[in-house]
């Protein structure tokens, strides 16, 4: 057993080493300022490579190119019920002051949703906005169809038989599908899938008649000009689609946008929430984040601390609004 | 000729210093991380991918793919050895890799992977290279129909793979597509099949947890009664005579190599489909055509050769659709996407067009690192041999503790770790008693696949099921499949046809 | 066996049922404008499970499938002592993962594996069982950054954390 008292050996030695390196360590930690004590676990509120996720992956690798961070983010994915999932597990995290995450507008809906969740965000720690995505209305190129005007007459003369591609019921672009449908008294039929990759595929396709989807899901094939947008729901035309005007340059007062903001768990202390506040104000200042911004159309300022927090009790008191007129929730 | 010039400059740009470094260096990187139970390539190119901020786009995408070839073929390593399959690509693998292993020619089965996995991932390169633009189109023209009618297909494929008892291997079929539906039902937006409001059931169940359970913690249990406590795990020896008698052997399945890189091929470039189903099917396919399809399940090299050659040929496939639609045929395939929006680069048409060096660079890396994976995987192989040799009452306790870190590590919830353990209790006591299990693991791949394909094409028609055989891509499909589903009945005819004629 | 068979196949029939009544949650029949409810699937499959019960169920009292032709016991004196040698002690482990972390379940886990089970001796178990841990700290918690659980000794990583990330 000469194998095994060598190997012995060399775990005695590393055990030493450690135990000696733990006692030099702890003496530099009292610097001023609060920092994180282990890895930030970096919650995810949506399936890998969805928009929230290359987001949250790109906010991730700008911090630890810059070394801005002392201890790395480990990005988790948790897209289970809408969301559901990670919003329970931010509630009950058992070290508040480790554990931030991506957030998107199912922060509002889900919650009402699902009131069994026992989740309240206005108990949960704001710590910044980073953008506004956009939606806008798109359809193939094959379809000829150029403007809202054309868009309302084709979907009108196919009635039930117009398909609308959008990711999940209840989602963001089931509100949208709702308000057209209201707003141009058309019947279409809305199908979803999951992911607005898919979606944005399904329109390229031709298996869909129309999406409302995020820019980011579709410049590819708008790029290739496969696609057209026909309208944005926004307050100003985009850069990127000078030609999409505004739903309310139509005459249809509607403007909707989709939130991507970092949150903290509920009872995050004082000094762990400034920390991260002004990591991420950081980020945000960044030219990589700027460039980003551009490139996908994103809208927005940054929003930190009770700002933010009236923004969500605004977001979400439209939300249920919203919700209530569709019949989801009381 | 365009093609072979672009090609060429695509070769200057891959065998720089620096991407033929990190190509070699992913490669490794890919083999361990595949290889060990419940980590595949969807975790080694996440993880990796804040770090390839230090280096040009072409070099980072290089070293991504290069990690993502060497996870493919890692893959196998645990199936043929532990026989857990470490990824969902690499099931089919576990059903012939197994008993070869057991039956101390590990070597053999690993020699087979690594050869066939090269032959699909070169074919399939190949076909990438030149038909990249008409293909995208193809895959585009898949609607929710054709998908549902592929998913039939794979599930036909799957009736040779049955044991004799019917309706035992139903019931196995049908607790894989149920336990695949927990979790959010997107169509109708609500919670579903959420046991006793425990919210770790909200993100459904994880192929990852049943397979583990079941062919990790289930087989090992298993093991230890069925072998009284005193297992001979593979007493497989590795020498120059043997490498070169078992290329031998390898090489006489080439027809099933060929078949399984084009099956594999076309199903992985289908948006959505991604590598499992592919290897399936090319496995039922090598089955159905075999003269000797009793041999399958029992350690046949044809058993290996065609899972893996379909699962490689289906994950350079899956890179088509993402490269040139922006659209993921796979999970891993999803973060390269995000890293591409990171890098800056807008995958879609026009990266053909626009981005030049980037494609080919990427190309002729896909090339140079099939080739680096195939020699790099079967030069290790000895060291892999070598650690099966050690006692089972130090390997057993290590296959263990595998299990629990590879049912934590994709989801990071003990909630997964638990079911995990008693959905190997359980295969434990059903296996006993004659219920098949490898379909519940096939039907936890595919249910995800199938469901949502079926109400979205029954949603768009109107609940009109004859749309399923009227559109040409769809009806061929099932047409395929009814005839598949219906060979055991024609074949048993035959055979009675001709048993009666002879008396 | 034959009787563990019935016992196995009735309690699969109730599952079965539990989870036709669990589906039936949400809507199983048509719904206007949204296609198949959210509970068809699952409803309809589990009751393709409860039917291939009621078969296996006739197989069973007619003695054709195996388990119903053999005298043998389920669980024989050897099966029942190395299943409870080494499942129960699994699950033990993982419920110590809790409470003092999979660090330090783990070499214990070992340690019982290969002292007690495996008779190995002394120097060679606890090479192992405190090398594998050490390798696996550095291949997921660092080199991965796939934290794993810690539970209530997460402090003493602290330093770790504060050396290699």
């Amino acid at each position: 057993m000469k194998l095994g008292k060598k190997l012995l050996g060399l775990g005695i030695a590393a055990v030493v080493g450690i135990a000696l390196t733990v006692s030099a360590s702890a003496i530099n930690s009292a610097e001023a300022g609060w920092e994180p004590k282990k890895p930030i676990e970096f919650v995810i509120m949506a399936g890998k490579g969805g928009g929230a996720d290359k987001m949250a992956r790109l906010l991730q690798t700008v911090i630890e190119k810059n070394g801005w961070s002392s201890k790395p983010l480990t990005p988790i994915n948790k897209p289970g019920g809408s969301g559901a999932e990670a919003l329970v597990h931010l509630n009950n995290a058992s070290d508040p002051d480790h554990t931030i995450m991506v957030t998107l507008n199912s922060f509002y809906t889900t919650p009402m949703r699902q009131p069994k969740l026992g989740v309240d965000i206005s108990t949960f720690t704001p710590i910044a906005r980073m953008a506004e995505d956009t939606f806008l209305l798109w359809v193939n190129k094959d379809s000829g169809i150029t403007t809202v005007e054309e868009f309302v007459a084709a979907a009108k003369a196919k009635g039930g038989d117009w398909i609308m591609a959008g990711t999940g019921k209840l989602s963001e672009d089931n509100l949208l599908t709702d308000f057209l449908n209201a707003a141009y008294d058309l019947d279409m039929k809305y199908v979803p899938y999951k992911g607005g990759g898919k979606v944005a595929k399904q329109l390229a396709g031709n298996h869909a008649d129309s999406t409302v989807n995020n820019p980011s899901e579709q410049e590819g094939f708008y790029a290739a000009g496969t696609t057209v947008p026909l309208a944005a729901f926004t307050d100003n035309r985009l850069a990127m689609f000078p030609d999409a005007p505004t739903f309310g340059e139509l005459g249809k007062e509607f403007v909707y946008y989709m939130q991507r903001s970092v949150v903290g768990a509920p009872g995050m202390s004082a000094e762990a929430a400034t920390y991260y506040q002004e990591l991420f104000a950081q980020v945000f200042a960044s030219e990589e984040w700027a460039s980003y911004r551009t490139k996908k159309s994103l809208q927005g300022e940054l929003l930190q601390g009770d700002a933010l927090m009236s923004y969500w009790m605004h977001e979400r008191d439209v939300h249920r609004a919203m919700l209530q007129k569709m019949g989801a929730i009381e | 000729m365009e093609i072979l010039a672009n090609l060429i400059d695509g070769f200057f740009i891959a065998f720089e210093p620096l991407n033929l470094g990190l190509m070699v260096v992913g490669v490794v990187v890919g083999l361990f991380i595949g290889a060990m139970p419940g980590l595949g390539s969807v975790n080694g190119v996440a993880i990796l991918l804040p770090m390839t901020f230090l280096v040009p786009p072409t070099s980072a995408i290089i070293f991504l793919a290069a990690i993502y070839y060497g996870a493919m073929y890692g893959g196998a390593i645990s199936s043929i050895m532990l026989g857990i399959p470490g990824a969902s690509t690499a099931v089919a693998t576990t059903f012939d890799g197994r008993p070869l292993a057991l039956k101390g020619e590990a070597d053999k089965a690993l020699i087979a992977a690594a050869v066939a996995s090269f032959v699909g991932g070169t074919i399939s390169i190949i076909l990438f290279t030149l038909f990249a633009p008409p293909l995208a189109d193809w895959a585009l023209a898949f609607g929710d129909h054709e998908l549902f009618a592929l998913m039939m297909m794979a599930f036909a494929t799957f009736v040779g793979l049955s044991g004799d008892d019917i309706p035992k291997t139903l019931f196995s079929i049908c607790i894989g597509l149920v336990l695949s539906s927990v979790g959010l039902d997107i169509m109708s937006g609500e919670p579903r099949l959420v046991f006793f409001d425990i919210i770790g059931f909200m993100h459904g169940i994880n192929f990852l947890v049943l397979a583990i359970g079941i062919y990790g913690i289930g087989e090992m249990l298993w093991t230890i009664e069925s072998t009284r406590g005193e297992p001979s795990m593979s007493k497989a020896k590795i020498s120059v005579d043997r490498i070169v008698s078992n290329l031998k052997e390898v090489s006489g399945t080439w027809v099933t190599a060929l078949m399984a890189s084009f099956v594999g091929f076309f199903v992985g470039i289908l948006p959505a489909a991604g590598a499992t189903p592919g290897s399936l099917m090319s496995y039922g396919f090598a089955k159905t055509y075999s003269k000797t399809p009793e041999e399958f399940g029992k350690g046949k090299v044809d058993g290996v050769v065609a899972p893996e050659a379909a699962n490689n040929a289906a994950s350079t496939g899956a890179m088509l659709p993402m490269l040139t639609l922006g659209i993921p045929g796979s999970p891993t395939t999803a973060i390269l996407l995000g890293g591409m929006v990171i890098w800056g680069l807008v995958p879609g048409p026009m990266l053909f067009i626009e981005q030049e060096e980037f494609v080919w660079g990427l190309i002729a890396s896909l090339y140079a690192a099939n080739l680096f994976a195939a020699v790099i995987n079967i030069g290790f192989i000895p060291m892999f041999l070598w650690m099966l040799k050690m006692p089972f009452t130090i390997l057993a306790p290590g296959i263990f503790v595998l299990c629990i870190i590879g049912g934590f590590a994709p989801t990071q919830s003990m909630h997964d770790v638990w079911l995990m353990f008693g959905f190997g209790v359980a295969g434990y006591l059903m296996r006993k008693l004659d219920y098949p299990l490898a379909p519940a693991v096939l039907a936890i791949v595919l249910g995800p696949l199938a469901e949502p394909s079926l109400r979205q094409s029954l949603l768009i028609s109107n609940g009109d099921i004859t749309a399923f055989f009227t559109r040409p891509i769809s009806g061929t499909f099932m047409a395929f499949a009814i005839f598949l589903l219906l060979l055991p009945i024609i074949k048993a005819v035959r055979a009675r046809m001709v048993g009666n004629s002879s008396q | 066996m034959k009787r563990a068979e019935l016992v196995m196949i009735l309690l699969m029939a109730a599952f079965s049922a539990y989870l036709m009544w669990k589906s039936a949650e949400l809507p199983v029949g048509w719904v206007e404008n949204e296609g198949p409810g959210g509970g068809a699937w699952p409803f309809w499959l589990a009751g393709i499970m409860l039917g291939t019960s009621v078969w296996s169920l006739v197989r069973w009292s007619r003695g054709i499938s195996l388990p119903s032709q053999s005298d043998q016991p389920f669980m024989d004196e050897f099966a029942l002592s190395s299943f409870l040698k080494v499942a129960v002690p699994l699950g033990i482990a993982l419920g110590l993962i809790h409470f003092i972390g999979i660090y330090f379940s783990i070499p214990i886990f070992m340690i019982y594996y290969m002292r007690f089970l495996g008779k190995h001796t002394w120097p060679l178990t606890l090479s192992i069982s405190i090398g594998t841990p050490i390798v696996t700290f550095f291949f997921f918690d660092i080199a991965l950054r796939i934290v794993l659980p810690k539970g209530y000794t997460e402090p003493l990583f602290y330093p770790l954390y504060d050396m290699f990330l």
